[in-house]
């Protein structure tokens, strides 16, 4: 409903001699708004805060993310676009949402994925994650991450662990597997016992290993997961910026630190814990995905609960299942608590920690 | 769970919230002005929460200032005095800001009237407050006056301030606080008030606190208003009332927030300040029960902040009770070209003024009791942009001072949701309006939350 009207007085009528044309509105208090944070300026924010990754995603794999990252952004917003077309209503891609939608996605995908892999978990992802519940705001599922589910699905041979790996590719990062990979090869290798606890100490083990390669970005990955430092500063920007609630990449790390600890004291992956916080995409999703404001929960403590599920979810993925990774799938499945977290978390009103007068 | 919303013991202060630009420049700085006696005043019959008062004369009687013009009899109710001197008119009908018909009893001005300019002022807040005679007074008289000035709450709930002052066996006050807080922008009257007449503002305190029975009774003022604490300091030498000074966020002056900044106690939900022991009045009210207790004078004037960027000359006026908000708004200089909303208090919790023409003449709604302030907010204050989709930032919860979930109760509010309105307490909200100041996708939070009450209500 229209809750505000105007009223013009143009003043002429009331024999004012050349009054100015006034508009004043008649609408319920408040009559201010923070005229600086609109849902638009967020995306903006956001869109700075990716901006590091994908500088260095283009600084590491060239041509490869300038590609995927603009194949995966003009598609989500031509998707949504056509969407919104066929329920007859405007396009709502000034908001700016379906392109941070494209570039995470972007992001999240291999060099070497085909580009009819982008344009499909583009269109998935805006159509099926988003579109078909009614638009933004009203979806469950993280949309970026519902396209890279179905492509990962769907394209196993092209999403797989091998397909980072091309052994006479130019740029030699691109010949090395993911550390993920090897950590999960070494530790399916030690149980197996084809090797010695020692030979963590050696390639590839040890390259897979250093901490400041995982940081900078000098391993091989998805496009956007590389570098953790340039992850961590656009995080850090937007936590400051109260873009993003810090009460979820802080529930992810600590929790996922606890576990990965747990885990790595049992020798149930080669990885210490910060070693694990800083490869694959874990900083990317704690800090980018998770905290899609859409698809998490509305209350602090709703957002801890939810940032220790991912954290407890991601550690058993990479750890037991088959994916090396599994920030996409932990990310879903805390997606689907939202509203049970919403609904245990309802805050008591100011007042009523007191008894009934 | 947020440990950053943890109480701040040093200064005092409240859970979330929210921190505006307070704009108090614009009129902070500019001494009370006595506006010149109107035409005509228009008193209106519902000036107060409780039952409206019955007009006491008959058309084409000349009153004196001071005389009772529309008498009370229900307890929570309270009568309503001529504000000049002048013969009265055919009882008419005026629509208040807040959207209520009320009768109204229109007095013409006689051409003499007893004080003008600074002689008003000096009649109103000068003179001798003496302190001594506040303890010889028997409390229950102290309730009787202000019942029969006719006072009520100034700080905008208007409530009749002798039920405050009656002493309930089963639930004695042990502490007073004066709200010096005046958290919303632009308005400056009590500040004012603070500065220059503070002696009746201590004077109303101690009356207040040997009315209610209390130990304690003190003055509260938000951190943004150093030069009120210094003179509301001053004129506390020596007596019994404390001053309180308390960190600047909207909207510490809300009652629950000011009991829990000061004593750190919360108001049951659904219950009232007597309930932890504490009764709460305005610093404006409190100078009227002085007026009241020790000079038999009755409520007729009040101090009124035209202020914003779109009134020409920005003031803080001492008006007659009834003077329409034209008058007020011309005195002022009138509006500015740019003006875009008017409101009838502050802009956060005030009502929208409907304006068909900038001249005075159309403008006939009579300044209540509860009006602090008249805000004119120019284009550019006043925000343009469209309603966008929740996406459910948590912005909203993170500032409401109430703990609520407001974008749920918007929601369940549109979809008439009832048993949500429930279960996330609907009528705990105070419509401060943080929400929707806080919200990026410009949902009208509050009205959409009003509509839910109403909906329970008609349950």
């Amino acid at each position: 409903m229209n809750l505000s009207e105007s009223t013009t007085n143009d003043g002429a009528a009331a024999g004012g001699e050349g009054r100015a044309r006034r508009s004043i509105r008649l609408a319920p208090s408040p009559h201010l708004a923070d005229a600086l944070f609109t849902t638009r300026r967020m995306m903006i924010e956001v869109l700075i805060g990716l901006a590091p990754a994908l500088i260095m995603a283009i600084v590491v794999f060239r041509w490869y993310a300038v590609v995927q990252v603009a194949l995966c952004t003009v598609t989500c917003v031509a998707t949504e676009s056509v969407a919104a077309w066929m329920r007859g209503r405007r396009s709502p891609v000034g908001d700016y949402s379906a392109a941070v939608t494209g570039i995470i996605l972007g992001l999240s995908l291999p060099w070497s994925a085909p580009w009819y892999v982008a344009v499909i978990g583009s269109v998935v992802a805006i159509g099926l994650g988003k579109a078909v519940f009614g638009g933004l705001g009203w979806n469950i599922f993280n949309p970026a991450m519902v396209g890279r589910a179905f492509v990962m699905l769907s394209f196993a041979k092209e999403l797989g662990a091998s397909a980072y790996v091309l052994v006479d590719a130019q740029l030699p990062i691109l010949t090395r597997a993911t550390p993920l990979t090897i950590a999960k090869k070494f530790a399916a290798d030690l149980s197996a016992g084809r090797v010695m606890a020692g030979e963590l100490r050696v390639p590839p083990m040890h390259s897979a290993q250093d901490i400041w390669a995982l940081l900078i970005g000098q391993v091989n990955g998805s496009l956007g997961e590389t570098s953790a430092l340039a992850l961590a500063l656009g995080g850090f920007y937007l936590c400051v910026r109260r873009v993003v609630s810090w009460e979820i990449p802080l529930g992810i790390f600590a929790t996922a630190f606890v576990f990965v600890e747990l885990s790595h004291w049992t020798q149930l992956t080669p990885f210490t814990p910060l070693q694990h916080l800083v490869s694959g995409s874990l900083v990317f999703g704690a800090f980018f995905i998770a905290t899609d404001p859409v698809t998490s929960p509305l209350t602090p403590l709703g957002k801890f609960l939810f940032g220790v599920g991912i954290g407890v979810l991601v550690v058993v993925i990479r750890v037991f299942s088959g994916y090396p990774e599994g920030v996409m799938f932990a990310v879903l499945l805390m997606n689907a608590t939202v509203p049970l977290l919403n609904r245990w978390t309802i805050p008591r009103p100011f007042g009523a920690t007191n008894p009934e007068p | 769970m947020s440990v950053l919303s943890l109480p701040s013991l040093r200064k005092g202060t409240f859970a979330r919230g929210l921190h505006l630009p307070d704009r108090k420049e614009l009129s902070a700085d500019l001494p009370i002005e006595v506006l010149p006696a109107p035409p005509e005043v228009r008193i209106a019959m519902l000036q107060h929460l409780g039952a409206p008062c019955l007009p006491a004369v008959k058309p084409r009687t000349e009153v004196a200032l001071g005389d009772v013009v529309g008498s009370a009899e229900a307890f929570v109710s309270a009568p309503v005095h001529a504000s000049i001197c002048g013969t009265t008119a055919r009882d008419s009908v005026a629509t208040l800001p807040n959207g209520r018909h009320v009768p109204v009893v229109p007095i013409r001005a006689a051409e003499e009237q007893p004080f003008a300019g600074r002689a008003l002022f000096e009649e109103i807040f000068g003179g001798p407050w003496p302190l001594e005679a506040v303890e010889q007074l028997p409390p229950a008289e102290i309730a009787r006056a202000a019942r029969q000035a006719g006072l009520v709450g100034l700080g905008g709930a208007a409530f009749p301030a002798h039920v405050k002052l009656t002493r309930l066996e089963d639930k004695p006050i042990g502490l007073v606080v004066i709200n010096g807080c005046e958290c919303e922008p632009y308005l400056t009257a009590d500040y004012r008030l603070m500065i220059e007449a503070p002696r009746p503002v201590i004077a109303g305190a101690l009356l207040a606190r040997h009315a209610v029975g209390a130990d304690h009774v003190l003055v509260a003022v938000e951190d943004n208003k150093p030069e009120a604490v210094h003179a509301l300091r001053e004129a506390a030498e020596g007596t019994a009332v404390g001053i309180r000074v308390l960190a600047t966020k909207y909207p510490q002056g809300g009652e629950k927030q000011l009991i829990r900044a000061v004593t750190g106690r919360r108001v049951p939900l659904g219950g009232l300040p007597l309930d932890v022991g504490v009764v709460v009045f305005n610093v404006g009210t409190t100078a009227a029960l002085a007026r009241a207790v020790l000079r038999n004078k009755p409520l007729t004037h009040r101090i009124v902040t035209v202020s914003g960027a779109a009134i020409r000359q920005p003031g803080n006026l001492l008006v007659p009770i009834g003077t329409s908000y034209g008058r007020l708004i011309e005195h002022c200089g009138g509006l500015a070209d740019d003006a875009a909303a008017v409101a009838a208090g502050g802009p956060m919790m005030g009502f929208a003024i409907a304006i068909d023409d900038d001249s005075s003449h159309a403008m006939e709604v009579p300044i209540t009791k509860g009006t602090s302030g008249i805000t004119v907010l120019s284009q550019s204050d006043v925000d343009h942009a469209e309603e966008t989709p929740c996406v459910r930032c948590g912005r909203c919860v993170q500032v409401c001072p109430m703990l609520l979930v407001p974008t749920r109760l918007a929601l369940a509010a549109r979809r008439n949701q009832l048993d949500d309105l429930r279960r996330y307490h609907v009528t705990a909200c105070m419509e401060c309006g943080c929400c929707a100041y806080a919200c990026p996708a410009r949902i009208p939070l509050v009205q959409l939350i009003r509509m839910g009450k109403v909906m329970m209500q008609k349950k």
